[in-house]
């Protein structure tokens, strides 16, 4: 290691005294003087302030001589820790490393009299974190609702496991993902674990063939997920509630959820839909087939957006992948996808009247608020579809049907209303014209008398 | 049954033979442009068409920023031809600025504030400014979401002026912004302080012009015939008002007035949102002035000349007092010219412009 010497200037500042007795002076030339106090007092005023606020912070040899290193494996960190949350919080090279940050030559500096700790190896990292991030009392300090067992959770992911019992140090550690030195918060958009960076931050080992070649897993998961409808609403809607990857495998216990608890992550967001498919029979004929619960029809990575044509018998649809003409669950699937058929067909001949009318200048603004009840049901009806059963479904067709009806009747009752005004403006048009020419007339037969009356 | 007993018995107390005969008497000159003349009587008419349109929606309004927008709806589709009602008060606001604009400047061409009839233009202004302060107060009513938005930049831009803006600004709204206060402020402005003011404005304005009678340009001044005015005149007037029901039934019927959407203060403003039509010219001026003129706000100065221009329509007869004077007669024809194009231009571009 190069050894970096502190330059540490000492300006001393020179102040001439005035003499008040320095010879007589004129009325002008004393003005003068008093004016070159004063700036001279200004300056000296402003100087002294500079000074002292220089002085009240620390000088830190770590970051100045880091800095000035020509090699930027060595200068890096120094740069990068400037954005650092670890330094927003009043936390030093130090505080990991050790050293002494004011010493002035590199060997007092890395003495491991002070404490000096170096570079962690790979296998140390966890610990070297955890070191203040396990430590409930000291993270209190920092930020009380922070968790304090990520280490330990780290230890019961994949990547944690194959470090600590098998040594294996191409794994993800804590740096890998929160990057170093230029650690941010979760919450800052820029951070490498900030939702919208997060499937990128996995995806710089999990993409990668020739990394994930010793471990004999597939790589296609990023390419997959940004087909997803997960990654649709994150990236283009910026919706952050959206599921990444650590959503369903967890952050720093990342392990892919097996068959059995599958249906448990999933139904983290999608409660109902789990819910109703534990009760439906599906729940133990999958089971016995060892099928994962919810990802044998929507998939995991490529999971695409849901649709009415996945339901059903017709081509296409996901239920005849099981079911064969005639058996029960045919029946079923047949029953509730034609059901809902009726509900969107009802729906979109309701909007359609309504919005002709609308078009015409009706005020139709409640039928359409009220067109929404039916909306819902659909919406409704396509959750209740994890149950399996057509009679829960038409439990919501039903007043889904009745809402989509009365839409339609509103519509009618607004073009016959438009109907009547329309015959009622042509009635009273000719109604006025005829008023109009009777009240022309009576003024031609009185001009006329007038007329005759002015002759005579 | 006979009823001279009866006419006998009024007219002993009110004298109305007396206005009869009056009325007898009155003429109106007929000469090249006398087809101007009925302008004023047109606007008076929907005038009357308003005030009682108003009463009736009256009926059924509730002016609070929970319930405004909620009883429009509920007049324009659950009351008996409340939708005819509504529709026919929001159209024949608009006539009546167009006939009022229409008046105003014929009486401008033709030279008509001339003595002795400064005091008829001057209260004719005021009813324009009247007018056009019933079109923006109204306008809210319904609080939908354009309303809504309107209010705000209109507000707005009253509130740029040096010194009084701002107070100007908290006295329309009510507060710091437009919320149910400026509601409620405006219904009290459109329902009751603006026809007051406007009955006594009007009664002057046809008490003046009934005492001057009408005004003939000098070039017809010995080469015009005249009309009775009873029953001639106003049986004219008579069919064109009634034509006016006419266009009034047939807009409501096949332009209903819309309602919108109810507003939302939280929501953000509409893209390119604008103001009625008869304010478009001023607010598409506003849009295209640069941001600063000669170092001042371009805005505000804008808003400064719209009304330095408005305080000289006050004065015209006082600063063109010269019948004779056919040089300053030519001058004010070219400057009521250029003002008309101006409004009539301005307003196209601002109805395209987005």
């Amino acid at each position: 290691m190069r050894n970096c010497k502190l330059k540490i200037e000492k300006c001393k500042l020179q102040i001439s005294p005035l003499s008040p007795g320095a010879g007589r002076r004129t009325g002008s030339s004393q003005n003068f003087h008093f004016l070159v106090f004063i700036f001279q007092f200004s300056l000296f005023f402003i100087f002294a302030l500079c000074s002292a606020t220089v002085s009240a912070q620390p000088k830190n040899s770590c970051i100045e001589c880091h800095a000035r290193l020509d090699d930027p494996r060595i200068s890096a960190p120094a740069k990068l820790f400037d954005n650092d949350i670890h330094k927003s919080r009043g936390l030093m090279c130090n505080d990991c490393h050790g050293g002494d940050p004011t010493a002035t030559t590199a060997e007092a500096a890395h003495d491991i009299r002070k404490g000096y700790l170096g570079k962690p190896k790979t296998l140390d990292i966890p610990a070297y974190c955890g070191k203040c991030h396990s430590d409930a009392n000291l993270m209190k300090r920092f930020n009380p609702s922070l968790r304090v067992d990520q280490e330990r959770e780290y230890y019961t992911s994949v990547h944690g496991r194959l470090l600590k019992e098998k040594g294996e140090t191409r794994v993800a550690t804590c740096i890998s993902c929160h990057s170093v030195h230029g650690i941010r918060a979760p919450s800052d958009p820029l951070s490498s674990v900030y939702p919208t960076n997060v499937a990128t931050t996995c995806a710089k080992c999990h993409a990668s063939a020739d990394y994930m070649k010793p471990f004999g897993i597939p790589t296609n998961q990023f390419d997959n997920y940004k087909l997803s409808v997960h990654a649709k609403t994150l990236y283009d809607k910026q919706d952050l509630s959206a599921p990444t990857c650590n959503d369903c495998h967890g952050n720093h216990g990342a392990t892919p959820p097996g068959i059995a608890s599958v249906a448990n992550v999933c139904g983290q967001c999608h409660a109902r839909q789990a819910e109703l498919f534990q009760t439906s029979p599906h729940k133990k004929a999958f089971d016995d087939r060892q099928l994962g619960e919810c990802i044998t029809c929507h998939g995991n990575h490529a999971i695409p957006k849901p649709g009415d044509q996945m339901i059903g018998t017709q081509q296409g649809a996901l239920c005849i992948n099981c079911h064969t003409q005639g058996d029960k669950g045919f029946i079923a699937a047949g029953a509730m996808r034609s059901r809902i058929d009726e509900l969107i067909a009802s729906i979109d001949k309701s909007s359609a009247i309504l919005n002709l009318a609308e078009r015409k200048g009706m005020e139709v603004s409640k039928p359409k608020f009220e067109l929404k009840g039916a909306t819902d049901a659909l919406t409704h009806a396509r959750v209740l579809i994890h149950s399996s059963s057509t009679s829960e479904v038409d439990k919501v067709i039903e007043p889904g049907m009745d809402a989509a009806n009365k839409g339609y009747q509103a519509g009618v009752g607004a073009l016959a209303e438009l109907s009547f005004r329309r015959k009622g403006l042509a009635v009273s048009l000719v109604f006025i014209l005829f008023l109009a020419a009777l009240v022309y007339l009576k003024i031609r037969q009185i001009e006329s008398r007038q007329e005759q009356t002015n002759v005579s | 049954m006979r009823i001279e007993p009866l006419t006998n018995w009024i007219d002993e107390r009110l004298s109305i033979s007396s206005l009869t005969k009056l009325a007898d008497k009155k003429e109106v000159p007929l000469h090249r442009h006398s087809i101007w003349y009925y302008f004023g009587g047109m606007t008076l008419f929907l005038f009357v068409v308003q005030v009682v349109t108003g009463i009736l929606l009256l009926l059924y309004y509730r002016p609070s920023a929970e319930n405004a927008f909620e009883s429009v709806q509920f007049i324009i589709t659950e009351v008996k031809f409340g939708w005819l009602i509504r529709s026919i008060h929001s159209w024949s606001a608009n006539l009546m600025i167009a006939t009022l604009f229409i008046h105003m400047f014929s009486v401008f061409f033709l030279r008509a504030y001339h003595k002795p009839r400064e005091i008829t233009w001057i209260s004719g202004a005021v009813l324009l400014f009247i007018v056009i302060c019933f079109g923006f107060s109204g306008y809210l009513l319904p609080w939908n979401k354009l309303a809504f938005f309107a209010t705000k930049v209109g507000t707005e831009i009253a509130g740029v002026v040096p010194v009084i803006g701002h107070p100007v600004l908290r006295f329309l709204r009510g507060g710091d912004d437009v919320t149910g206060a400026t509601l409620t402020r405006f219904f009290g402005f459109h329902v009751a302080v603006l026809p007051a003011t406007a009955t006594v404005f009007l009664g002057v304005h046809v008490a003046l012009v009934q005492l001057h009678g009408m005004h003939v340009p000098k070039k017809y001044e010995h080469n015009y015939r005249r009309m009775k005015f009873f029953p001639n005149f106003i049986m004219r007037d008579l069919i064109g008002w009634i034509l006016a029901i006419g266009v009034l039934a047939a807009l409501a019927a096949i332009f209903p007035w819309e309602l919108g959407e109810k507003a939302d203060p939280f929501a953000p403003a509409p893209a390119g949102i604008k103001p009625e039509w008869y304010f478009l010219f001023m607010f598409q001026t506003l849009k295209w002035l640069p941001a600063k003129i000669l170092g001042m706000d371009g805005e505000v100065l804008g808003i400064m000349a719209f009304n330095i221009i408005a305080a000289l329509l006050f004065v015209v007869p006082f600063i063109d007092r010269e019948p004779e004077n056919r040089r300053r007669h030519l001058i004010f024809n070219v400057i009521g010219v250029v003002a008309l194009l101006y409004i009539v231009v301005m307003t196209i571009v601002g109805y395209v412009a987005k």
